[in-house]
């Protein structure tokens, strides 16, 4: 017994100084495995009487247990250290930065026009496009702007010739749309226009919302109603708003609309019920169906949104001004 | 247009400030684009005369003067001014005066001369007339009166930007009508003693085109002294509505003009031959313009002619050989009535653009004539004396257009305003506008007035309450309509889905000009002619794009000249090519087109810097193909294109439709593009990609995949696309993935080959695969490949 005591002694100090695992299980094997000390001692059964074998078996079992159980604990411990260790040794810098794949942006024209076809989308407006090279007809005629008429003049326009225009305003997509389809009509159309004209505060090219709504009953007040709640919603802030009466051949009664800025009224967007003549142009009963368009332009309420000060840098493509919008 | 102030409170003075009035008449139509004072904001400066003017001692060009202010004693003032003489009445800033600029006049020492005051010029005062020296007052002007009273400067100038549709505010006549009409306040007319014929003489007027001209009006004056001085209230007036003082007869025919918007003209009676005539052109005549120019005149263009040819543009210009001049004795007045249809268009095609042509485009009250021929008859009788004829008239009725009748029905005014207006609002807007209103059962009978060429129509008088009752008492309603759901088709991809997954992948959009420099484009498209503005901006904005690579090429070489070496963009937008049969003879095609240069990605602590290839466009060009759910339908052929790399371009189709173009920029076009190295660009027509097919659910296998990788060595000319088609077609229904995972080349393959390595994927829905029937496809596969395109397997 004294025998047992000392090698359980032995070995619960050789586990204890184990400095890793391998260690650790050399030790098992010497005094656990099959030929170990402990389990060696089990051999000494035979040398002992009847009475005497259960009690040293169960010694000895209890020995065995004790260095296990000593030994398993001290196997977590190291493995729960070397985990630490090597936790320790995997710790990064997260403040650096990630591969990332760095966004790109919108044009704020398109981003510009994308919110104005959501607000329209809401109401039922449908999107519609049309041409850029567009016949005098279109562009001008069925919007009952006939030949020299002088607000044809006002429209600097880029011919190609007398027939064949670059499109100086989104209305003529109005006319297309009326021609194929019947009212209740709504509709925007956003696109480019051109103007023969380059300054400051002009560039040839720039962009309409052309907006178009024909029905039973459609009123100034309602055109009034709704330009209002898109601005509000445009600036997202209730900005002072006055309709001024103004002309549109295409109009009547027309309107500009402008909003009062930190440097007083800006117009943003032209308007009026559509003229009698436009309707009946395209086949649709003035007297039954009334109807109000709205045309504005993008660049104009980009800039007052974003704060944008130079209209060029529309069409420069600058990545640090694009950039901005992402 | 624009006019003084006080010019339009002698007509009509309502008891509202300058700011009220712009605000109000802008908000009636006639829009207010600026307010200027006539001059600057100053005190103290009173009218003074020269008494003594003397070298200053010590300095060539200053004056030592003594100034009599009306004061007691004469003031010492040093000047500068050449034009400072004795006996000058001039405009004197005492000590104590503050000119513009808050600056104050003290006394002051002028190289060692006193100087108590300052003799001031218009620039000093703040008003805008030029000249060399100090003012000049005439003799009269009363010693001590403030300048700003004996000048009227307390005025300013109005400019209105009108609409074409309000000819009748083109005269303060009209202005003034309209302000008050708005402010209910009664408008007075100037008035002068009527003209009374002294003599009989006339000149003979044959009009040959009644239907251009109604109304021609003409009255002969003779001994008529030219020399003589235009008064200074009327240069002024005619100054603060922008209109420079030339001659005393040319000056009253401007005064009239600005003043009842009628143009006039005057001819000199001594280079009138025979009887005058208005007649059409006809096509060949000459005619000297009074700007000194010489044109043909166009056979539509109404002229005043005499026996030798024409004299004057009718209603646009009149011509230098028939005009006033300085040795003018006796003259012939013109006021008449050009009807708007013979005038539009005429003076725009000659490139001219006149006070005249402007108002007789848009019209002319044909009503006004004979009180305008006597207004301008009484101002050069008085100002340059002068012996009157009578006034000779010959009208034609029929052509003279009519004050119109329209009726305005309650229920309409109602319906297209949604509001209503009360009935006497309506009647008293319209009777104040100076129409002739009669109430009936259904709303209202108007005659307008011949002064309103803008009345034709119901709407039209709708407008006009609405404009007066104010747009901004109309209430907002909101629009009220049938909730039809409209169609929608989940097939159709929309653009915005496209754009948001190019901004996903780093793309900026980009807008560029759909005009581009046509020497640009000829060396992106040299074998394709575009529209070409015949008119542009700049010969660098002068050629429609024929796709929209020479915009984002432009917009590369921009940004890498501004330090942005990785660029990435996109545009969408249309593409005009030239068509003989289509429409207007262009296809005007939506595209979308890219464009990526520079670094693959920014510089990195933890990734390698790679310039961008082809295949990372063809990456995100893959990717957009991806939206289509239909991949099978595209492919990538090896293509040429005059601005891409011979070797690393591909047409993309779909379905063998030609749809785009992918490549590397051919190197010559990088100097001309500015182009800082290798760029890859495509472009593909959005019609063609965005339709997609609709997901198609198949079950999962339960089954294992298997895969078995190859390694094929082929020639160098043998395309990888052509290879995966192959192994697809021979692959079975049992191959469900495949993906070449390397290309090699070197070591173990023969010079002018390469070995393409690729993963199959094998599975069956119904089983696990057995060994030999995945070792038969891999088979089959290899044996295609070696059939089709000689392709060995690599060791």
């Amino acid at each position: 017994m004294q025998q047992l005591t000392e090698i359980v002694q032995q070995a619960l100090n050789a586990i204890e100084g184990a400095a890793d695992l391998k260690v650790l299980d050399e030790i098992r094997v010497d005094y656990l495995g099959k030929k170990g000390k402990i389990t060696d001692l089990m051999k000494l059964m035979a040398t002992l009487s009847a009475e005497e074998k259960p009690a040293f078996g169960q010694k000895v079992n209890e020995a065995k247990k004790q260095v296990q159980q000593v030994l398993s604990q001290r196997i977590d411990a190291l493995k729960a250290s070397e985990l630490e260790e090597k936790l320790k040794a995997e710790q990064i810098d997260v403040t650096l930065p990630g591969r990332r794949l760095e966004n790109g942006g919108l044009h704020p024209v398109t981003r510009t026009i994308e919110r104005i076809e959501s607000f329209f989308g809401e109401l039922g407006f449908s999107v519609k496009h049309g041409p850029e090279v567009e016949d005098g007809y279109h562009n001008f005629d069925a919007l009952n702007i006939p030949e020299h008429h002088p607000a044809r003049a006002d429209h600097d326009t880029f011919y190609f010739n007398p027939e064949v225009v670059l499109r100086t305003q989104t209305s003529g997509v109005q006319i297309r749309t009326m021609e194929v389809e019947q009212p209740p009509l709504r509709i925007i159309s956003p696109g480019r226009v051109y103007r023969n004209d380059y300054d400051m505060t002009h560039t040839p090219m720039f962009h309409q919302v052309e907006g178009l709504l024909v029905d039973e009953n459609v009123s100034f007040a309602q055109l009034k109603g709704i330009l209002h709640d898109f601005l509000r919603n445009f600036f997202e802030e209730d900005l002072e708003i006055r309709f001024r009466p103004s002309y549109f051949p295409f109009t009547e009664p027309s309107a500009e609309v402008d909003v009062k800025g930190k440097n007083g009224w800006l117009e943003v967007l032209g308007c009026g019920m559509v003229h009698p003549n436009v309707l009946r142009g395209v086949g649709i009963d003035p007297e039954k169906y009334s109807g109000f368009a709205f045309g504005m332009g993008v660049e104009r309420l980009t800039m007052l949104r974003y704060g944008v000060t130079d209209l060029r840098s529309f069409f420069e493509n600058d990545l640090r001004f694009l950039k901005q919008f992402k | 247009m624009k006019f003084s102030e006080s010019w339009l409170r002698e007509w009509v003075n309502p008891a509202i400030s300058r700011e009220e009035l712009a605000q109000q008449i802008t908000m009636a139509g006639l829009e207010v684009d600026g307010v200027e004072g006539v001059a600057g904001e100053f005190t103290g400066v009173v009218i003074g005369e020269v008494v003594e003017c003397g070298q200053h001692p010590d300095a060539d060009k200053l004056r030592v003067t003594k100034v009599n202010v009306g004061g007691e004693e004469l003031l010492d003032i040093v000047c500068g001014a050449p034009n400072c003489r004795q006996g000058l009445k001039v405009c004197v800033a005492v000590v104590g005066a503050v000119l513009p600029g808050n600056f104050k006049i003290k006394k002051a020492k002028l190289r060692g001369q006193p100087s108590n005051g300052m003799l001031c010029s218009y620039g000093e005062l703040g008003i805008d007339i030029e000249s060399d020296g100090i003012i000049e007052l005439p003799a009269d002007a009363p010693l001590g009166t403030d300048v700003r009273e004996y000048l009227q400067l307390d005025d300013a100038i109005i400019d209105v930007d009108l609409t074409a549709n309000r000819a009748d505010c083109l005269g303060m006549v009209g202005l003034a009508r309209e302000v008050g009409v708005l402010n209910r306040a009664t408008v007075t007319a100037p008035i002068w003693d009527a003209v009374t014929a002294s003599h009989d003489e006339t000149f003979g007027v044959n009009v040959k085109a009644p239907d251009g001209c109604p109304r021609y009006l003409s009255r002969v004056i003779n001994k008529v002294d030219v020399t003589a001085t235009t008064p200074e209230w009327m240069v002024e007036k005619l100054r603060r509505s922008g209109i420079r003082s030339i001659d005393p007869v040319v000056d009253i025919t401007n005064y009239v003009l600005i003043e009842f918007g009628q143009p006039m003209h005057a001819f000199d009676k001594a280079n009138l031959h025979g009887s005058l005539q208005v007649r059409l052109g006809d096509g060949e005549e000459k005619l000297t313009l009074l700007d000194g120019n010489e044109i043909t005149v166009p056979a539509d263009t109404l002229v005043v002619a005499d026996d030798n040819g024409p004299l004057a543009l009718a209603g646009i210009f009149g011509g230098e050989h028939s005009g006033v001049n300085t040795e003018t004795k006796d003259i012939v007045l013109e006021c008449a009535f050009f009807a708007p249809l013979a005038i539009m268009g005429k003076a725009r095609k000659l490139g001219l653009h006149t006070d005249s042509s402007h108002r007789f485009e848009r019209g002319v009250d044909p009503e006004l004539q004979h009180k305008v021929m006597d207004r301008a008859s009484r101002l050069v009788l008085d100002i340059c004396g002068g012996e009157a004829g009578p006034v000779v008239e010959v009208k034609a009725d029929e052509y003279l257009p009519q004050a119109v009748d329209i009726t305005l029905r309650r229920v309409k005014l109602d319906k297209l305003l949604g509001h209503h207006v009360p009935d006497s609002d309506v009647a008293e807007i319209l009777e104040r506008l100076g129409f002739a209103v009669n109430v009936t059962a259904e709303g209202w009978q108007v005659t307008t007035a011949t002064y309103r060429f803008d009345m034709a129509i119901e709407e039209d008088l709708i407008e006009e309450v609405a404009r007066i009752y104010g747009y901004n008492n109309i209430p907002d309603t909101a629009p009220v309509a049938s909730l039809n759901m409209s169609q929608h088709r989940e097939s159709d991809i929309k653009l915005a889905k496209v754009r948001s997954m190019l901004v996903a992948r780093g793309f900026q959009e980009a807008v560029t000009y759909s005009f581009v420099d046509p020497k640009l484009q000829n060396l992106v498209h040299p074998e394709q002619a575009a529209m070409v503005l015949p008119n542009p901006i700049s010969s660098e904005m002068s050629a429609m794009r024929l796709s929209l690579f020479t915009g984002l090429l432009t917009s590369v070489g921009y940004n890498q000249a501004r330090q942005q070496s990785r660029v990435r963009l996109f545009e969408t937008g249309l593409r005009f090519v030239p068509d003989g049969d289509a429409p207007m003879g262009v296809r005007q095609e939506p595209m979308l087109a890219a464009v990526i240069a520079g670094p693959q990605s920014d510089e990195h602590w933890a990734l390698e810097s790679k310039t961008v290839d082809f295949f990372d466009l063809k990456g995100d060009l893959e990717a957009i193909i991806g939206l289509t759910l239909s991949d099978a339908e595209f492919s990538f052929k090896a293509a040429s294109h005059s601005a891409l790399h011979p070797g690393q371009c591909a047409e993309i189709t779909r379905n063998d439709q030609v749809i785009g173009v992918i490549g590397a920029v051919h190197p010559a076009l990088e100097k001309p593009f500015g182009l800082n190295g290798k760029t890859i660009v495509f472009e593909l027509s959005l019609n063609a990609l965005l339709h997609a097919s609709l997901p198609e659910a198949k079950p999962v296998s339960r089954f294992p995949a298997n895969r078995r990788d190859i390694a094929v060595v082929v020639d160098e000319t043998v395309q990888a696309g052509d290879i995966l088609s192959m192994i697809k077609k021979v692959g079975g229904n049992q191959l469900v993935g495949l993906n070449l995972f390397d290309v090699y080349r070197g070591q173990g393959v023969v010079e002018g080959k390469k070995s393409l390595a690729i993963a199959l994927t094998l599975q069956d829905n119904a089983r696990t695969l057995e060994e030999k029937e995945i070792a038969a496809t891999v088979e089959t596969v290899v044996s295609a490949l070696k059939t089709e395109f000689n392709a060995s397997l690599r060791d």
